[in-house]
């Protein structure tokens, strides 16, 4: 109990630590990108930044608008904060540790729905955007919360439908068992290239990232859904944005990266917990090589237009995702039988 | 008539049309792993455009017109005689003055006989054409390498002569020699004209 | 377990309560949203995990998504809000009150509902649900998906623009 305890403190100042970082090497890896040197300032190499950023945030007028719907107002950020962060409690962030002779094992809940529970986290967090959005009563906020729902509802679709093929392989939809299947055979990226291919471009759109950031698309609805927050409550919305992409890119790590698998290590026959902490470093770095996938691409693709990326979710990444279904289908039963 | 250009003006021009996209093209991936090798090469480029500014400036151009001066001749008096003729010059119509005579007792002070009570520039409609530095007979207006600085207000931004003259104590004297070329030294080399005097 | 039973009760209770009572629709869907919740809740204290999560996601993660789209999008308020004849609301206040009189009546003469089967704990498991699923209920389910996947590809027909001959 005790233990579990503190491994669920600690993944929550972990994960809330790396989405701040994650701001700071966003903004140092826009600034490569174009040839900048980005924030040098806030210590060495402006390591300081996200604390610095931290701190202007809190200090800033934290203003409402009059005509907002005041609760409603103050929910929004705090859905979109909550519905991030309780995400990272299914996922396998290790194997199994020996703490003087009790096994533990780094992940806070096993349910045998761990991926549904993932899905269910994801669909209630656009609340988040969307009350914020029309509480703010302003129409920007109101186009950017409609864009918001409809983009998630319509990759919801496509992601899910990626995921059953990859279900049909593994046959649990508990990610512990997903990682332990993947340790004992290959990667699932080597089974399902394409469904990889889709589940990366729906989080992308789940993330409200580039290229399909138009729920908070600066050109055309000034923020979008958060043009009336300022402060704190704005930092709230910003960071749960980098938390949903570490959390996104931990997912995407365990279901077609292997997790905390790192290939031959098992042969090498360390001590069990060096295993298990190399196997967790591992995962970190498929982490952040995702994050930083996140943000290459973001500096690399323009916005989608509203239209396009509808055609794009609906008529290209839907019947891509059941074709996907079906040839996954029909290999398990070449190979298997029913 | 004149004639169609053929020629492209630039190397990377490209032809447009509206031809329908090939299957690779309206797969988007091949064009977007191209600009995402674009990117990363970028990233990993050494040189970078960043200049920290308060510890590194940016090579500036030895005849920057900046702020302007108002000189002091060697034994510290005003050369300017309030005649109005930068006024005139000033395409901006940044310029007002208010002329007076010299009194006795000033003349430490003033080196003609009649001075500029008030000087006044606008620094948000001036051009720094350095129209008046050309224009003025005494030699006292001058643009400097020295930046306006900025501010909150727009009236702050009319610099009376507490601004512009030139500090009494010869070490904190503003150097104009940087935009004076050769042409220009020799000419004030010569006596003969009056002002040079 | 029985207290957050209880809590789960008094919450989908209360909430069903505001959302027949708030005089603002956005307040009434999110009232329901949380019902909803409570509910899969509910479902989880049952060892019902699937049916719990697929509640979230289907019906709080996408129905009333829509729900509360359509709302945000037609500004309801209550100026909009038609006003009923005096006759609409005295029938109202008469079927509404003969409900109440028969279920106070039945409560009265205690009501008992048997179970149609006796409860086991991995009914609601994915596992078991599967199993009966792909069994029992393999041609309906597979009926089912058939109907959706129909109505996904209505929709994106239905959405898609008409091709103007003049300008094609």
């Amino acid at each position: 109990m005790i233990p579990t305890v503190i491994f669920l403190v600690a993944l929550l100042l972990v994960t809330l630590g790396v989405a701040a970082y994650a701001t700071y090497a966003e903004r140092k890896v826009a600034a490569f990108m174009q040839d900048r040197i980005g924030p040098d300032r806030a210590g060495p190499f402006g390591l300081l930044q996200p604390i610095a950023d931290g701190v202007k945030m809190i200090m800033k007028e934290d203003f409402m608008p009059a005509s907002a719907n005041r609760w409603l107002f103050f929910l929004g950020p705090a859905i979109a904060m909550t519905t991030a962060l309780l995400t990272g409690v299914v996922i396998p962030w290790g194997g199994t540790l020996d703490l003087g002779g009790t096994a533990f094992r780094l992940q806070v809940a096993d349910p045998d729905i761990g991926i549904l529970y993932v899905f269910a986290m994801v669909s209630i967090g656009v609340y988040g955007i969307m009350l914020g959005g029309w509480a703010s009563n302003n129409k920007y906020a109101l186009y950017g919360a409609i864009r918001a729902a409809s983009q998630m509802v319509s990759y919801e679709l496509a992601m899910g439908m990626s995921i059953v093929a990859l279900v049909i392989l593994t046959g649990s939809l508990s990610l512990n068992d997903i990682v332990e299947q993947q340790r004992a055979g290959l990667w699932n990226i080597v089974y399902q290239p394409l469904g990889f291919l889709l589940f990366v471009i729906c989080a992308f759109a789940e993330c409200n990232r580039a290229p399909f950031d138009l729920p908070e698309c600066e050109t055309e609805l000034v923020g979008g859904y958060h043009t009336e927050y300022s402060s704190m409550k704005l930092g709230f919305y910003l960071f749960a944005e980098y938390v949903n992409m570490f959390i996104s890119s931990a997912v995407i790590s365990t279901l077609y990266f292997g997790g905390y698998d790192v290939p031959f290590l098992d042969g090498l026959g360390l001590p069990q917990n060096v295993t298990v902490v190399l196997g967790t470093v591992a995962l970190f770095l498929k982490i952040t090589f995702f994050i930083f996938l996140f943000m290459w691409v973001r500096w690399t693709l323009p916005r989608f237009r509203y239209d396009q990326l509808m055609d794009l979710g609906w008529k290209s990444l839907i019947p891509l995702a059941i074709l996907n279904v079906l040839l996954t289908g029909v290999g398990y039963y070449l190979k298997n039988g029913i | 008539m004149a004639t169609p250009i053929t020629q492209p003006l630039t190397k990377r021009s490209q032809v447009v049309s509206e031809k329908r996209m090939t299957l690779m093209e309206r797969i988007y991936l091949p064009a977007i792993i191209k600009g995402m090798g674009i990117t990363l090469k970028h990233f990993f480029r050494l040189r970078k455009a960043t200049v920290k500014y308060p510890e590194q400036l940016r090579p500036m151009s030895p005849v920057y017109r900046g702020m302007h001066v108002l000189k002091r001749d060697e034994q510290g008096r005003e050369r300017c005689t309030a005649c109005g003729l930068c006024a005139v010059a000033c395409p901006a119509e940044a310029i007002t003055m208010v002329a007076a005579e010299r009194r006795k007792g000033e003349e430490k002070l003033y080196r003609e006989e009649k001075y500029a009570a008030v000087y006044e520039i606008n620094m948000l409609r001036c051009i720094f054409c350095g129209d008046c530095e050309d224009a003025c007979p005494k030699e006292a207006i001058f643009l400097t390498d020295r930046l306006v600085p900025t501010d909150y207000t727009r009236g702050t931004f009319v610099y009376g002569k507490q601004w512009l003259v030139e500090p009494l104590d010869p070490a904190l004297r503003v150097d104009v020699s940087k935009r004076q070329p050769k042409a220009v030294a020799e000419f004030k080399k010569d006596r003969n004209f009056a002002h040079n005097r | 377990m029985l207290t957050l039973f209880y809590l789960f009760a008094a919450i989908s209770v209360l909430c069903a309560l505001v959302v027949v009572a708030a005089r603002d629709p956005v307040n009434s869907v999110i009232a329901l949203i949380v019902c909803f919740l409570s509910i899969a809740g509910h479902y989880i204290l049952l060892n019902a995990q699937f049916l719990a999560v697929v509640h979230i996601i289907v019906y709080t993660g996408a129905i009333m998504v829509l729900f509360l789209f359509v709302i945000m999008l037609l500004n309801l308020n209550k100026a909009t809000e038609p006003q009923r004849s005096l006759a609409t609301r005295v029938a109202a206040v008469v079927a509404g009150g003969l409900v109440l009189l028969t279920l106070l009546a039945a409560v009265r003469h205690g009501i008992s509902v048997e179970p149609a089967r006796d409860f086991d704990i991995g009914t609601g498991l994915v596992r078991s649900v599967g199993r009966s699923l792909f069994n029992e209920f393999l041609l309906p389910f597979e009926v089912s998906s058939v109907l959706f996947l129909s109505a996904m590809v209505g929709a994106v027909m239905l959405g898609r623009r008409e091709k103007n001959p003049q300008a094609a």
